[in-house]
């Protein structure tokens, strides 16, 4: 029982062609047996404004962390999450979301920790939906809980921890959040509270893209050239690279990572969710300031 | 400690009164109900102040009137309930208050509503951001 794959034509250009569906495609086929569709926004309160029928929400502070540890949920509490959304071991999952779909593709790479097949993201996300004027509804969607199994959290293919950071120089690392924060330029501000990093600035060697340069104006991906010309052109990623990205938390980071990874065939892409709130904040490890990215540390 | 205002207290009460799912749909109430902004404060966007610890673009202005009454005014996008939902708490609040009331408020009154759990901690510092910018707006004000 698989869910056929979007044949909308941009797709194809994409490396793996399967993991976006298209606002045409999931009108006609969000009710299709063996399909949810997931709702998973910044802002906590989107989905009670109005989603797309039939669609469950997921959100990534008060579901997908733990609530204690600064860490994700673990096998079994993604099991319970999983069987109180109505999502079974072979379902297939289509998440959507506002913002570009940054928050929607933080929990598709939670989904992938979990080892979830099928998995993919709404092109456009919640933006583009409406913006065609698409359905959208108040009405709770009925949910009858399912089995779905533990399942250990697999965190090494696609997450990096501060350690492997410091393993890593010589080898690429991108930066996701806007240039104020690569600088350095942008952390304190006299008398205003304080987001929390005692350090500003960068990883040193790390390639500043921000994230939204991925994302078209419309929320889509932009075109695998568009894609190729950022990431392998400008900054200067090749086949085979062992690449970490990060950004603040993580979260604009996963976007970057499902380009990386789905769009453009990146296949050792891992995505530092400590980013810059730990290591901006981390005794001893070395930060390189302003706009150029600086050298590896000698060690 | 001082006393929390009526207006304050009441909102409290009620959001404590609920479970943790009916908490979200009372903040999207809130949501609903922020004001425009007056005209005189449309026209004049060099007034409002941006929050920037709130991912959203959320504006705020503090007023007193002519009779020492204290006003936020904010203004954040209809995609944005949440941030929506706590400018409408503080606005709604902090209203009609003396400047000596609403600077007496303690800066954790976020952190008291019992929305920890439903919105996250992190979220909820939006909402300390927006509290603390009116005072300091309000103290160089009086100043």
């Amino acid at each position: 029982m698989t869910v056929p794959s979007d044949p909308t034509q941009k797709f194809a250009a994409y490396a793996h062609p399967s993991t976006l569906v298209s606002t045409e495609w999931l009108a006609e086929h969000h009710g299709d047996a063996g399909v949810v569709v997931v709702e998973s926004d910044e802002d906590v309160l989107l989905y009670e404004v109005g989603h797309i029928e039939g669609s469950v929400k997921i959100d990534w502070h008060t579901d997908l962390n733990d609530k204690v540890n600064r860490d994700y949920i673990d096998g079994a509490a993604f099991a319970a999450l999983m069987s109180s959304k109505g999502i079974t071991r072979d379902s297939t999952v289509i998440i959507y979301g506002d913002k570009s779909n940054w928050w929607a593709a933080y929990a598709l790479w939670v989904f992938t920790l979990f080892g979830h097949a099928d998995v993919r993201l709404l092109d456009g996300g919640r933006t583009k939906w409406l913006a065609e004027g698409r359905e959208i509804t108040t009405i709770a969607s009925p949910v009858i809980p399912s089995d779905y199994p533990v399942i250990p959290r697999n965190d090494a293919p696609i997450r990096a921890f501060k350690n492997d950071v410091l393993a890593h120089f010589g080898n690429p690392l991108i930066d996701v959040r806007s240039e104020e924060e690569y600088s350095g330029a942008r952390t304190t501000m006299p008398a205003y509270p304080e987001e929390g990093a005692l350090r500003g600035g960068h990883i040193p060697t790390a390639a500043s893209v921000p994230w939204a340069r991925a994302a078209a104006t419309d929320s889509t991906f932009r075109t695998r050239s568009e894609l190729d010309a950022i990431y392998r052109t400008e900054a200067g990623l090749a086949d085979g690279d062992d690449v970490i990205a990060y950004c603040r938390i993580g979260e604009r980071s996963s976007h970057t990572w499902f380009v990386l990874t789905h769009l453009l065939g990146f296949e050792n892409v891992r995505n530092y969710d400590g980013s810059w709130t730990e290591w901006g904040n981390a005794v001893a490890v070395p930060i390189a300031v302003g706009t150029e990215p600086g050298a590896a540390p000698q060690r | 400690m001082s006393a929390l205002p009526d207006s304050l207290t009441e909102i409290r009460e009620d959001f404590l009164a609920l479970e943790q799912k009916d908490r979200l749909l009372l903040l999207l109430e809130f949501a609903n109900e922020l004001p425009e902004l007056p005209q005189k404060f449309q026209d004049h966007p060099d007034l409002l102040e941006r929050v920037v610890e709130c991912q959203s673009p959320v504006f705020i202005f503090v007023e007193v009137d002519t009779a020492g009454a204290f006003h936020l005014h904010a203004t954040a996008p209809r995609e944005s309930p949440t941030t929506r939902g706590f400018a409408s708490i503080l606005a709604q609040g902090l209203d009609g208050l003396t400047a000596e009331q609403v600077l007496a408020v303690a800066d954790d009154y976020p952190q008291s509503i019992g929305l920890s759990e439903a919105v996250s901690p992190l979220r909820l510092r939006g909402m300390s951001a927006m509290l603390g910018r009116a005072k300091r707006q309000l103290r160089e004000r009086l100043a």
